[in-house]
């Protein structure tokens, strides 16, 4: 798959637009506080269009649509997840959280319980939050270019911390402002027009049956290329030949054998004949009507405790990631910060349908992406291999800008927070501190991506990313803001346990994940989907240890409180800056 | 108007009496009195209770909907103008459910600190 000078041309278009906007931004940004926070002058038009344009990241862009075409339904939870984040962010911290005046986290943390230890701590579960998650967008940015383009793998993480360092070192929050607002309407656009495209192609010639008893079919003669080892599943094999290594052994044109599983070698070649049904990576579902139904997760054991899992992760990590909470500081009043809030859910609700269009006609179109492990490309080759002539190529060039602005978007504003949180905190926080933080974040998740082995999808290691956050920040945040009684060492307790647990399961997961016939099936399963048990122990840990340690409860909590809580114009509020 | 008509005498204060409770009563609030202490506990319990609320209806309407699919295997498959329940509910409704709330919510909390501030500004 290499790629069109078009699909070139928008790569670079969409490269070139991020660095010019962030560089009109940088007229803009002269102080610190326009570099943290923007000055806390960004209305909530501006703001929800920026926290919604760096939000959705490759996660979002690319990945719900390859989990839903290779898993189906219960991948649906994915994007529903990503919004109720929101709701919850809304409903228990937008306004408090910008009223405390904070400029970070770590901030938040010392302000609320007078600990300069516990904002060491916060300060480095924003870190290692924020690699967590920057790992990811930079692999995403790697399989992008390698599929769009046909580079070396290297490139991509290369290319896209160059030009995130880029920005960020340039203009700060500022500027980012403007770049993450106009990536949202860049991805907005990226990904519905070729989902309403491909949606008009099934409407007029309805290509095949989606929730039948058979996997799905292809329509001509289709070549697949593996390019690391495989198991697949085998339902149907007529018409299915294999060159290569096939079950250990060298065959040339053989057919593929009964149904069943079956192990492809890396540089072997499977041909599937016109009307042939799709193999499947192993694991997944194969039948359609597996596919179409709820209950069958995603791949292993124990499906309801992966979607409870999903559920708890998504709905409270959005709460905890430093990215998005940095830029509600960049509201000017508690009432914005709400406002924001609310419209960043209408505005997930408007670009989360598209994804969900294509994943499925993805499955219905160029099922043959479900053969090698590599579901999140289909976004990018779906609209250019349904759709043929320059229509397609312009569809495929477009869809390249909007994958190319997810990761610019979400890594630029990790790298900000990362920044501002190691600038702050540990060296002297001036502009020129910042910036120097800003090369350091970007630097570090370029070995550790193409070090990860990159067997999990994008959102699913997204999602890990989520676990961590909900089980730190999310508990600091919300008992901080709504319990009088949280004491700096339950605090700390609390991120140690929840950190130590989501953060090692996250790690063993990265690492390769532990065998499935192990006990059942649950330390599997556990490891992969953390969150239901590591929240609530990092809740009860903080709610005991505070109780236990309650005589070391901050003495001013009451004033606090009142300026968390009070309206603005009662004047309790003040803002808080670094002291340089 | 004329020249020769010389405009009404009007007497000039600082401010009307009402005005200089209503700054006593927001010193008690800024000044952590228990008066003020107590105004700002209700404040934070109210505003907790809404945000609960509303919460636990969420996680009570979209919980429902593994467990429901779990506990009635056959509900997924019902068909609405030719998309299955299941995908219709995760991928459709769900959304406008999660704004509304929100929507909702934003009123219900501004409309308690605008009580607030009522009750900090009012005549004692």
């Amino acid at each position: 798959m290499t790629g069109s000078p078009l699909t070139a041309a928008a790569l670079l278009a969409a490269a070139v637009a991020t660095i010019a906007i962030g560089a009109y931004g940088v007229r803009f940004s002269r102080t610190t506080s326009d570099f943290l926070v923007a000055s806390r002058t960004v209305g909530s038009r501006w703001n929800a269009a920026a926290i919604s344009g760096e939000y959705l990241s490759a996660a979002s862009f690319l990945g719900v649509a390859g989990l839903i075409a290779k898993y189906g339904a219960d991948a649906l939870w994915y994007p529903v997840g990503f919004t109720a984040g929101y709701l919850g962010l809304l409903l228990f911290v937008a306004a408090p959280l910008r009223r405390s005046g904070a400029y970070t986290v770590p901030d938040f943390a010392e302000f609320r319980l007078g600990s300069p230890r516990l904002r060491m701590v916060a300060m480095l579960v924003v870190v290692v939050i924020c690699i967590f998650y920057l790992v990811p967008q930079y692999q995403g940015a790697g399989l992008a270019l390698k599929t769009l383009l046909g580079v070396p793998v290297w490139l991509g993480p290369l290319a896209v911390g160059a030009i995130v360092i880029m920005n960020v070192v340039a203009g700060g929050m500022r500027s980012i402002t403007f770049v993450q607002a106009f990536q949202y309407w860049l991805k907005l656009t990226a990904v519905a027009i070729p989902a309403l495209a491909l949606a008009g192609l099934f409407l007029t010639d309805r290509g095949g049956e989606l929730g039948g008893p058979l996997p799905p079919t292809v329509q001509q003669i289709t070549t697949v290329e593996i390019e690391t080892d495989v198991v697949v599943q085998v339902a149907e094999p007529a018409g299915i030949t294999v060159t290569g290594t096939l079950d250990d052994r060298q065959v040339d044109g053989a057919p593929i054998g009964p149904a069943g599983d079956h192990t492809l070698g890396a540089g072997s070649t499977l041909t599937l004949s016109a009307g042939a049904a799709t193999p499947v990576v192993a694991g997944t579902p194969s039948a359609g009507r597996d596919w179409i139904s709820s209950g069958g997760g995603l791949g292993g054991r124990h499906p309801l405790y992966q979607v409870l899992s999903i559920m708890v992760a998504t709905f409270l990590g959005t709460m905890g990631l430093p990215h998005v909470l940095v830029r509600f500081y960049t509201n000017p009043d508690g009432r914005a910060a709400r406002r924001t809030a609310l419209a960043v859910i209408a505005l997930l609700s408007l670009f989360y349908l598209f994804p969900t269009l294509l994943g499925v006609f993805s499955r219905l179109y160029v099922p043959q992406l479900l053969i090698t492990g590599t579901a999140d490309a289909a976004v990018l080759l779906a609209p250019g291999s349904v759709i043929a002539g320059v229509a397609g190529q312009l569809l495929a060039a477009l869809v390249a800008a909007g994958a190319i602005a997810a990761f610019l978007a979400t890594s630029s504003g990790l790298l900000v927070s990362f920044a501002g949180a190691l600038a702050t905190d540990v060296l002297p926080g001036r502009v020129r501190d910042f910036r120097v933080a800003a090369v350091i974040g970007g630097l570090i998740p370029i070995p550790l991506a193409l070090a990860a082995s990159g067997e999990l999808e994008l959102s699913r290691s997204v999602g890990l990313a989520f676990a961590v956050a909900a089980s730190t920040l999310c508990p600091l945040l919300v008992l901080g803001i709504w319990w009088r009684g949280l004491t700096a060492t339950g605090a700390m307790a609390g991120l140690a346990v929840g950190g130590v647990l989501s953060g090692g399961a996250v790690t063993v997961a990265v690492a390769g994940g532990i065998d499935e016939n192990v006990l059942g099936g649950w330390p599997t399963v556990l490891v992969g989907y953390p969150a239901a048990v590591s929240v609530p122990l990092a809740f009860a840990t903080m709610l005991a240890v505070s109780r236990l340690t309650r005589a070391t409860a901050p003495p001013d909590v009451a004033q606090t409180f009142a300026r968390m809580h009070l309206p603005e114009h009662l004047g309790m509020g003040i803002e808080r800056m670094p002291r340089a | 108007m004329t020249s020769s008509e010389r405009p009404q005498r009007q007497r000039v204060v600082l401010a009307h009496r009402r005005g200089a409770r209503m700054v006593r009563t927001r010193v008690e609030v800024q000044e952590q009195t228990q008066v003020g202490d107590a105004l700002v506990r209700g404040l934070v319990r109210a505003q907790l209770g809404l945000a609960l609320r509303l919460g636990a209806v969420v996680v009570a309407l979209i919980g429902a909907i593994p467990l429901l699919n779990a506990l009635v295997p056959g509900l997924g498959a019902i068909t609405v103008v030719g998309i299955r329940l299941n995908w219709l509910v995760l991928a459709g409704l769900a959304y406008p459910l999660m704004y509304g709330i929100g929507w909702l919510y934003v009123r219900l909390a501004e409309q308690g600190e605008r009580d607030f501030v009522g009750v900090v500004d009012a005549e004692p």
